[in-house]
């Protein structure tokens, strides 16, 4: 009776998950189909002569909706913001290691940054710009709104890496006359790759789709993001499907091999 | 068992006293920098600019409250408490099915492999571009969306609902979507970490399904609920972009006044707000880190 009454309990978990993730992963099901819209096809079903036009009409120099200059600055800017928070994050990984001074103050500041709603980010470096007569640009003061965005997973992903971390391998490496900069790139940096890996995949995407933080400070030239953003107001056109339909694939995409690298790794340094 | 699935950050402690060396100095000093730049100096800079002077197009430095003021003018107050009244409810129907789902990843599976899979299945929305998700709506939500076309072909309506777009609704049902696998995921590590032999001796006690859950499961996950809580309540009202794609021109919210605000440089207003938001967001966090401890999940 009990155990009867349990499996009915887990099976009524089980229909919240499946009914919760059809909820999830409707909206995107709807626009992949519909980037697939004929050319006189709406943004609504049905779906009238399927083809691929509006990803031509992503990439159409003639275009109204251009997208590719958007594209290029976000993926220029989603590289360094990557980059940026991947060599951040390494090196305050390291030092977490230790206690420090300052590192429950730098450790609680770096939750702040997560938790700081994005709207006051923003127009607090608009006013620093404005104040000092900065040029606010995508590459600038876009770039430092992401990084308070970018670098809290960042940072937690390293400690959660360092936090398995084996040291025996760097003193054996130092008994064995390695100095210290031959440990950390012979023993250390080899060791984290694939958290590295994770992190820079993570700060990519998150980079490449930021709005909230980016919003107001990115000057004259927009971000893919807020290029949407503006479209979504001017005139709406299945070519947002075909858009929405790449950006959504290459995220989860690089989401499941980011998580399985740091699955992988963690579990082979597990086994004995 | 399940633990081999996520990265954890559990051994790792906030330390309080310690050294500094010119090695530690280098290896912080960028994350330092970054932070003071771009998290600490704005909100200082936020603060300090509310009290300024503003006579519609410039401000001057000063020490004045009328921004302050201002606040408690019908209209404002009005745009606070829609963000409280859409900030709750978020809370209230993610806490629920976050809740529910962590569960389910805690103790319906026994699969590691499974649990990581369905807890990437939930999270994996809210990593995706918040502008692309908004738009998904439209074909689901709108007047000829697949909601109401489903709805009339079922004979259930007869006219398109027109609150499902363009709505309060709308804006409550995307952050539902968005958020809810970022309330799970500190839920889900927490009660990971419940002793088993706690809920064992729980039903040994003659405890039901129902008591083994108000009194053992829902007490030890509260560090996480808090966690995912603070999460989802900074998100709700820092977020601009859903409500002007969703919210309809009708919907105001703060953030949404501050992002005007600050585009028509009216930055004393709008640093006033800014200021206002942050204190009820902080005044949210102390209560629930007054009831909660959280250390032991950092």
């Amino acid at each position: 009776m009990a155990a009867a009454r349990v499996t009915m309990a887990a099976k009524g978990r089980n229909a919240v998950f499946v009914v919760f993730s059809i909820f999830l992963y409707a909206p995107f099901l709807a626009i992949f189909i519909l980037a697939f819209q004929g050319p006189q096809g709406g943004l609504n079903f049905p779906l009238r002569d399927p083809s691929l036009h509006w990803f031509h009409d992503l990439i159409d120099p003639r275009s109204l909706s251009d997208f590719r200059p958007a594209i290029g600055r976000s993926v220029i800017l989603a590289l360094v913001a990557s980059a940026i928070t991947t060599i951040v994050s390494l090196a305050a990984g390291l030092a977490f290691r230790r206690r420090f001074t300052g590192s429950a103050t730098l450790f609680y500041l770096t939750i702040g940054s997560l938790v700081v709603p994005s709207s006051l980010v923003s127009i607090g470096i608009g006013i620093i710009c404005s104040m000092l007569g900065i040029q606010m640009t995508w590459w600038g003061s876009a770039l430092g709104a992401q990084l308070t965005w970018t670098l809290p997973f960042g940072v937690l992903i390293m400690l959660a890496v360092f936090s398995h971390f084996d040291r025996s391998l760097e003193e054996a490496a130092r008994d064995l006359g390695a100095n210290r900069w031959q440990v950390l790139r012979h023993v250390t940096i080899p060791v984290v790759a694939p958290g590295l890996f994770a992190v820079a995949l993570l700060s990519f995407m998150l980079s490449y789709d930021e709005f909230a933080r980016t919003a107001v400070v990115a000057g004259s030239e927009n971000t893919l993001p807020l290029e949407l953003f503006a479209f979504m107001s001017l005139s709406v056109s299945p070519t947002i499907y075909a858009l929405g339909t790449v950006t959504t694939l290459l995220s989860i995409g690089a989401l499941v091999i980011a998580t399985a690298v740091l699955i992988r790794s963690a579990n082979r340094r597990r086994a004995p | 068992m399940t633990d081999t699935a996520l990265p954890s950050t559990k051994t790792w402690r906030p330390h309080t006293r310690g050294r500094l060396d010119i090695r530690t100095l280098l290896q912080v000093s960028p994350l330092w920098a970054i932070l003071l730049m771009f998290l600490v100096l704005p909100v200082a800079l936020i603060v300090l600019v509310s009290f300024w002077r503003f006579s519609g197009f410039t401000m001057e430095p000063g020490f004045v409250l009328d921004h302050y003021r201002d606040l408690f003018r019908p209209s404002t107050l009005n745009l606070y408490i829609n963000t409280l009244r859409i900030a709750g409810i978020t809370w209230l129907i993610t806490a629920i099915i976050g809740f529910t789902l962590a569960y389910h990843l805690t103790f319906d599976l026994n699969k590691p492999a499974t649990v990581t899979i369905k807890f990437m299945i939930l999270t994996i929305p809210f990593f995706t571009s918040a502008v692309i998700r908004t738009v998904a709506w439209v074909p689901v939500l709108g007047r000829n969306g697949l909601v109401n076309s489903s709805l009339i072909s079922l004979g259930l309506i007869e006219e398109p609902l027109n609150f499902l777009l363009y709505s309060e609704f709308a804006v409550i049902l995307a952050y539902v979507h968005a958020m809810t696998g970022i309330m799970m995921a500190p839920i889900f590590n927490t009660m990971n970490r419940i002793d088993r032999s706690l809920i064992e001796a729980a039903r040994d006690a003659g405890a039901n399904g129902w008591q083994v859950l108000r009194h053992v499961v829902l007490p030890l996950s509260m560090p996480g609920i808090a966690i995912g809580s603070i999460f989802v309540l900074t998100l709700v009202v820092g977020d601009v972009a859903t409500v002007r794609l969703l919210g309809g021109g009708q919907l105001g919210t703060v953030s949404v006044a501050i992002t005007n605000q600050s585009s028509l440089l009216q930055f004393p207003i709008a640093c006033a707000n800014a200021v206002a938001l942050l204190a009820i967001v902080l005044v949210c966090i102390a209560v629930i880190l007054r009831f909660v401890n959280i250390r032991r999940e950092l």
